[in-house]
C-alpha cells in the first residue's frame, strides 16, 4: 500500500512537472517544473527499493549485523537517488544561470522571444 | 488549442504507461544478489554501520569522485556564465534587514555550521553524509545572504577549500592503491570498533572532504547567483 502511494505520487509529480514544462512560456516556471519532475523521478526510484516490514539500511541495535540481509531494504536505489538529487541540483543551478543570460540578451524570459534555435 | 490538446494527449499516454508500470509492479520479497552482498559484507569488511554510505564512499567510490567532479564543473560553468554579467554597484542603499532576521542569523549560523559538520562526520553511522552535510553548510551561507544581500564572500577562500579537499580526496584514493586493496579503499586506516565515531577506516575522512567540497561548491553557486542581483 505504502509503496503504491509513494510510487503513484512520484509518477504524478513527473506528469505535473512535464505538463508545467510544456505548458508554460516563462523560462523560470519551466525550471521549477523540471525540478518538480526531478523530485518525482527520485520518489519513484526510492519506492522501488522499499520492501514490506523492513527497515532502513543502517546497522545498529535494532538491526544486528548477522540478520542484516533479512531485515533491511535495498540500499542500492537509495545510493542512486542520493547521486540523482545532487546532480539534479547542479542541473537546476545551470538552468538558472542560463536563464539569467537569456534574460540579459533579450530582456525577456518568454520562451517565444528566444527563437534562434526554432525550426 | 491544438497545442493544448496534443499536450494533454501526450500526458495521458505517458500516464497510462506509468499506470501500467505501477499496477504490474510487485515488490521483491528478498534482497537481490548485489544488495545482499552489500548487506552481509559491509560491517565485516568495511566497518561502516550505514550501508548506503559504504556503497557511495567505498564500493562505488569512483562514481562519487565523478559526481563531485560533475558538481565542480557545474559550479565552474555557473561562475563562468555569470562572471561576464555586468556587476553594477548598488544605486541605492538597501533598507536594513529586520531585527528578527539579523538576530536569528547570528544565533542560527554557528548552529547550522555545527550541524552540517556533525552530519558529514557521522556519515558512516547515521543517515547523512558528505553531500547532505555540504548542503547544510551552504544553507548557512544562504542565510547570511538573506540577512544581507550585498554580503560578499571571498572567492579565493572558497576556491582554496574546494580544490584542497578535492586534491586530498584523490590523494587518499591513491593511498588506497598503495596500502590497501585498490583505489579509494577505506582500509588504509584501522577499521576500529563497529559503531564508534573513529571507525570504518578512511570513510569519515573521505566524507568530511566531500562535505567541505560540496559545501564550497554550493556556496560558490549561491554567491555567483547572488552577485548578479541588480538593484
Amino acid at each position: 500500500m505504502l509503496v503504491t502511494i509513494a510510487m503513484g505520487c512520484g509518477f504524478l509529480l513527473i506528469l505535473i512537472g512535464l505538463f508545467g514544462a510544456l505548458n508554460n512560456r516563462n523560462i523560470l516556471r519551466m525550471i521549477v517544473a523540471f525540478a518538480v519532475a526531478n523530485t518525482g523521478v527520485n520518489l519513484v526510484l526510492v519506492s522501488v527499493g522499499y520492501m514490506r516490514g523492513r527497515t532502513a539500511p543502517i546497522l545498529n541495535d535494532a538491526v544486528p549485523v548477522a540478520e542484516a540481509a533479512a531485515r533491511i531494504i535495498d540500499p542500492v536505489p537509495q545510493a542512486l537517488v542520493l547521486t540523482a538529487i545532487v546532480i539534479g541540483l547542479g542541473v537546476t543551478a545551470l538552468m538558472l544561470a542560463y536563464a539569467y543570460k537569456l534574460y540579459q540578451t533579450k530582456g525577456s524570459l518568454d520562451i517565444a522571444k528566444h527563437s534562434e534555435l526554432k525550426w | 488549442m491544438i497545442k493544448r490538446l496534443s499536450l494533454i494527449l501526450l500526458l495521458a499516454g505517458l500516464g497510462s504507461v506509468f499506470l501500467g508500470l505501477m499496477l504490474t509492479y510487485s515488490a521483491d520479497e528478498s534482497l537481490n544478489q548485489t544488495a545482499s552482498y552489500y548487506a552481509e559484507h559491509t560491517a565485516k569488511d568495511l566497518g561502516a554501520a550505514n550501508i548506503v554510505t559504504a556503497i557511495i564512499v567505498t564500493y562505488r567510490g569512483l562514481d562519487t569522485l565523478g559526481e563531485v567532479t560533475v558538481l565542480f564543473l557545474t559550479a565552474a560553468i555557473v561562475g563562468l556564465v555569470l562572471a561576464q554579467a555586468k556587476r553594477r554597484e548598488p544605486g541605492r542603499a538597501l533598507p536594513p534587514a529586520g531585527e528578527l532576521l539579523l538576530t536569528g542569523t547570528r544565533l542560527l549560523l554557528p548552529l547550522i555550521l555545527l550541524f552540517g559538520a556533525y552530519v558529514f562526520i557521522h556519515g558512516h553511522l547515521t543517515p547523512g553524509g558528505g553531500f547532505q552535510g555540504g548542503a547544510i553548510l551552504a544553507s548557512a551561507m544562504l542565510l547570511l545572504l538573506l540577512s544581507n544581500p550585498l554580503q560578499r564572500f571571498s572567492h579565493r577562500l572558497i576556491t582554496v577549500i574546494e580544490s584542497a579537499s578535492g586534491a586530498l580526496f584523490v590523494f587518499i584514493g591513491v593511498l588506497g592503491i598503495v596500502y590497501a586493496g585498490g583505489f579509494l579503499d577505506n582500509r588504509i586506516l584501522p577499521i576500529g570498533t563497529f559503531g564508534e565515531l573513529f571507525s570504518a577506516g578512511a570513510i569519515p575522512i573521505i566524507y568530511t572532504l566531500v562535505g567541505l567540497k560540496v559545501g564550497a561548491e554550493f556556496s560558490s553557486m549561491l554567491v555567483s547567483l547572488s552577485e548578479t542581483e541588480e538593484l
